[in-house]
């Protein structure tokens, strides 16, 4: 007898402990679970697209912005959150037999100018000024509603350039350029003024890497298409145009954001594998440093797209019914049979009693001048 | 003293140089000569590129195919030409309407300066025709040309049928930036020239033309075709214009390219490509191009119709189809789609062409010598004039100097001391009694003790100011003119003014003088120093001579009259 209750202590025990590790494995898998749902901080999702090159045989840059417009877009971020600068119209140049349109594959494959682009900053309203104010905020308050990048601190920005650069350079329409200094001074004061959670910048023009080396503000991952003392290529002319329609780098990363949808699971890894030098000729380069999380885990969409977390819980939720509110809108049905008086318009906008209690702000806040403030912009 | 002040130190250099003259001469002109020849082979030349970034590396697809309506539309050209004699004007008007172009005619009228060979007449008149294309987007602010250049001797009829078709197709494009004029002019050169002037609104040959009622804006780049066969075994291209004056030379690229597209056969100056560079038949082959190259800017003509263009600044090319006893040939499709596609790339200009060179010269289609690789080669040949010139004011200098020191002891015994001595006092005085003489005639009175105070010595040529030395070169000759009549120290004397030879003197015996000159100054030679009245040369020795020597005997007497009279110009001192 002694020993059968040895003996099935034992196999308790033994139950146990081969139950230990389920256990853990069960505990884990929840704290995988609740990892992934706080993966990225952010809460919204804002882009930044600027090509800064003019005249006809510079097509390829205006494809490029464009073909990164056309993949955020699809992947959720609204016109009303993307900045989209163009400084040179390809689609109605005299010179494109088919106006209209913006090709980023030859034999007129795939039209990235579409029907509803919306472009904010045009022609020669793409200057590094612009761009600037456009990133730090500084903007006259006259600037549209569309022109403006209203990011917080919950905001993840992407923000693409393409070019013609240099070393520590990026050229802005023929007359003026941006260092990569007054970069990452911006970024600086972006990361001041909360005005982003994590940034990725996205870079196509030669020695694009250097465009990246001074970055000092944490939560930046960077990718460039060259390293410095190399060019990037263009990739396919089109002879029905006459001009070449992109480049290599932008071209691959289109291929490459043509297969993510909104729920896919591919991260920034994936991305930076993207054109090798066997494709692309130059070698593209990334910086992470400054990035808190591992890339592996950033997924694609975090910046590309704008998702919307959904939580699905099991939980129940009882809604208990408050007397106190039932009870007084009895009494006012009550009221309403009882007044019976003649009945007239209320002052749409009692200016007088503003102006007069305006005198008075001081005395603590009035509901009217409240909702005037939420009027202004 | 530093090297040149030294008189020592000057003396020794002059010696160097003037003994180390000739076979400099020799070496720079020979190494002027090895240069441009040199300029054929591969590390002078470079391979052409397209220099413009606008016109770029991308090829564009040509799509003209029209080749029977070009065929039909010449011989149609040919058969009213032939009716009316001249430029079929009404025809042009009505086919250039058909096709959907602007149309616009321009009379001109010309009075030679030589009568006309063929016909032996002085006025020359007749009417250009042209029709522009506008662009359908773009505002008319840029034009392109396409001109065909008739004459009475020439045809040109599938030339005007290919522009024609070219322009019923250009009309069904939409994607022109630029307007395109397609100009069909008579007389050839003539007729270009009266629309050029009337298009830029200038006169600069005296031609009578109507105004032009319709303009297209700047005019960036043109063409001018001359085909006057069905059919062509190779296209020519002419560069060469007015006055030797260059097209910029990516249009040359450009054809260049799109005749290596096309596999057309292109040639320069009649040349093939030369194909291998390996052997000497390459480098010969383009020693050949280049001089014929160098030899047709020289003559200064504008060998075709692109040349007029050139002055205006606006870059042309004449290209000539040649039908020769080939077997390949290559019908009208294929010389439109060049045109084509050069018309294409030149749309998507910004500028004017400015990026590629102005001055080149051409050993072959595909290879260019720019002007910084070419101008040594020149520059080695006027150095042989530079160092004459150097040798020559050396060797006077040198001979100045001698005899002025052999003057400065008085009892020396060379011949003519005492006589140079007193020939001091006697110019000096001339000479003042000149210049007060005024500026009337500087020249020839200062000018006629020059040669003498050069050879008394700089220092006393010095002391009368900048205008002795001005005339050194112009007397020195002169000076050597003299010692060709009898040696007669004695006819000189002092205060008579010392005739020489004129200018015209001076040009006819330059040779002879300058043969003279090493034989007659030298120090120790101060029989030679010495100037007199000229003897009139000998009867046998030729007209000019002669001519000189009354040239200066007038000149003399002239002088005379204006010393003695008195004062009357104020002096220039």
């Amino acid at each position: 007898m002694v020993d059968t209750c040895f003996l099935s202590q034992g196999l308790t025990t033994l139950a146990g402990l081969l139950l230990l590790p389920f256990g853990s494995l069960a505990a884990s898998q929840i704290e995988d679970q609740a990892e992934q749902f706080f993966r990225s901080g952010h809460t919204n999702n804002w882009a930044v697209l600027v090509c800064t090159s003019r005249f006809w045989f510079n097509y390829r840059h205006v494809a490029n912005t464009l073909s990164v417009y056309r993949s955020v877009k699809r992947l959720g971020i609204p016109d009303s959150h993307i900045v989209l600068m163009l400084a040179d119209d390809m689609a109605c140049n005299p010179r494109n037999p088919k106006p209209a349109t913006v090709y980023s594959h030859k034999n007129m494959e795939l039209n990235v100018y579409g029907d509803d682009v919306e472009v904010d900053y045009r022609s020669y309203e793409v200057t590094v000024e612009n761009f600037l104010r456009v990133l730090t905020g500084r903007i006259p308050s006259s600037t549209p509603r569309s022109k403006r990048l209203l990011s917080d601190d919950r905001s993840n920005i992407l923000i693409y350039m393409t070019g013609h650069g240099g070393n520590g350079f990026l050229k802005f329409q023929d007359s003026e350029e941006i260092t990569n200094i007054e970069l990452a001074d911006a970024f600086e004061q972006m990361w001041q003024k909360r005005r982003y959670n994590e940034l990725l910048f996205i870079i196509d023009t030669c020695q694009g890497a250097s465009m990246y080396e001074r970055f000092y503000s944490p939560n930046i991952m960077a990718l460039a298409s060259s390293q410095v003392g190399e060019d990037s290529l263009s990739h396919q002319p089109d002879p029905a145009v006459g001009v070449h329609l992109m480049d290599r780098y932008t071209f691959y990363v289109l291929e490459f954001l043509e297969e993510i949808n909104p729920a896919s699971q591919t991260n920034m890894n994936d991305l930076f594998q993207v054109c090798p030098k066997s494709l692309c000729v130059s070698t593209p380069g990334h910086r992470t440093d400054l990035f808190q999380r591992d890339p592996k885990n950033v997924l694609i969409t975090d910046f590309f797209g704008s998702v919307r977390k959904v939580e699905i819980t099991t939980e129940t939720l009882s809604l208990q019914p408050d007397s106190g509110v039932i009870e007084s809108s009895y009494k006012k049905d009550q009221m309403v049979e009882e007044l019976m008086e003649p009945l007239k318009y209320a002052e749409q906008l009692p200016v007088a009693q503003i102006i007069h209690q305006g005198i008075f702000l001081n005395q603590g806040p009035n509901p009217c001048l409240s909702n005037l403030l939420c009027l202004l912009p | 003293m530093g090297l040149l002040s030294d008189p020592v130190r000057r003396r020794a250099l002059a010696r160097l140089v003037l003994r180390l003259n000739a076979p400099l001469c020799v070496l720079s002109y020979v190494a002027g000569i090895a240069w441009f020849l040199a300029l054929a082979f591969p590390p002078l030349t470079q391979r052409t590129y397209m220099s413009e970034n606008a016109m770029g590396s991308t090829m564009v697809e040509e799509q003209f195919a029209a080749g029977d309506r070009a065929r039909s539309l010449a011989r149609d050209f040919t058969a009213h030409r032939r009716k009316s004699g001249a430029l079929p004007v009404a025809w042009l008007e009505r086919t250039m309407r058909s096709v959907g172009l602007e149309v616009y005619t321009q009379s001109f009228s010309r009075k030679l300066p030589f009568p006309d060979e063929t016909h032996e007449r002085y006025m020359v008149s007749g009417i250009n025709v042209y029709g522009i294309l506008r662009a359908p987007r773009a505002a008319s602010t840029e034009s392109l040309v396409l001109t065909v250049p008739c004459g009475p001797d020439s045809t040109n009829s599938q030339a005007v049928g290919l522009m024609l078709a070219l322009a019923a197709h250009f009309r069904g494009q939409i994607y022109w930036a630029k307007d395109i004029i397609f100009l069909v002019t008579e007389h050839d050169l003539l007729g270009t020239e009266a629309w050029l002037e009337a298009y830029h609104d200038v006169n600069v040959t005296g031609m009578q033309s109507s105004p032009l009622q319709g303009r297209a804006g700047a005019i960036q780049a043109a063409v001018a075709l001359e085909l006057s066969s069905d059919v062509v075994t190779s296209l020519d291209v002419v560069v060469e214009g007015l006055n030797g004056q260059l097209p910029n030379l990516d249009l040359l690229n450009l054809f260049q390219t799109f005749c290596q597209k096309g596999g057309l056969l292109c040639t320069l100056q009649g040349k093939l490509q030369p194909q291998d560079w390996t052997s000497i038949d390459g480098p010969l082959q383009s020693v050949q191009t280049l001089l014929l190259m160098v030899l047709q800017q020289a003559s200064g003509r504008p060998h075709g119709a692109h040349g007029l263009f050139l002055r205006y600044r606006v870059e042309a090319l004449t290209l000539r189809g040649i039908n020769s006893f080939r077997q390949y040939k290559y019908d009208l499709v294929a010389v439109g789609k060049a045109l084509e596609g050069m018309f294409r790339k030149l749309n998507h200009l910004l500028e004017r062409l400015h990026q590629s060179f102005f001055f080149y010269l051409l050993p072959a289609l595909s290879r260019f010598v720019s002007i910084g690789l070419y101008m040594p080669a020149a520059g080695f040949l006027l150095l042989v004039l530079g160092l004459k010139a150097l040798e020559l004011w050396m060797q006077l200098h040198e001979a100045g100097v001698g005899p002025e020191e052999a003057g400065k002891t008085p009892g020396s015994s060379p011949p003519h001391p005492p006589t140079q001595g007193g020939e001091h006092t006697g110019p000096r005085q001339g000479l003042d009694g000149a210049e007060t003489g005024g500026p009337h005639l500087p020249g020839t009175t200062a000018g006629l003790h020059h040669p003498h105070q050069l050879l008394s010595g700089l220092p006393t040529g010095r002391q009368h100011g900048a205008c002795c030395c001005r005339h050194q070169a112009l007397w020195t000759p002169a000076a050597l003119h003299c010692p060709a009549g009898a040696d007669e120290p004695s006819s000189y004397t002092p205060g008579q003014l010392v005739p020489v030879a004129g200018a015209s003197g001076s040009t006819a015996l330059p040779g002879r003088g300058l043969a003279a000159l090493p034989g007659r100054t030298g120090p120790g030679r101060a029989g030679a120093s010495h100037l007199r009245l000229p003897a009139l040369p000998a009867a046998g020795s030729g007209p000019l001579p002669l001519l000189a020597a009354l040239l200066e005997r007038a000149l003399l007497e002239v002088t005379e009259a204006a010393r003695s009279s008195p004062r009357s110009l104020l002096p220039r001192k």
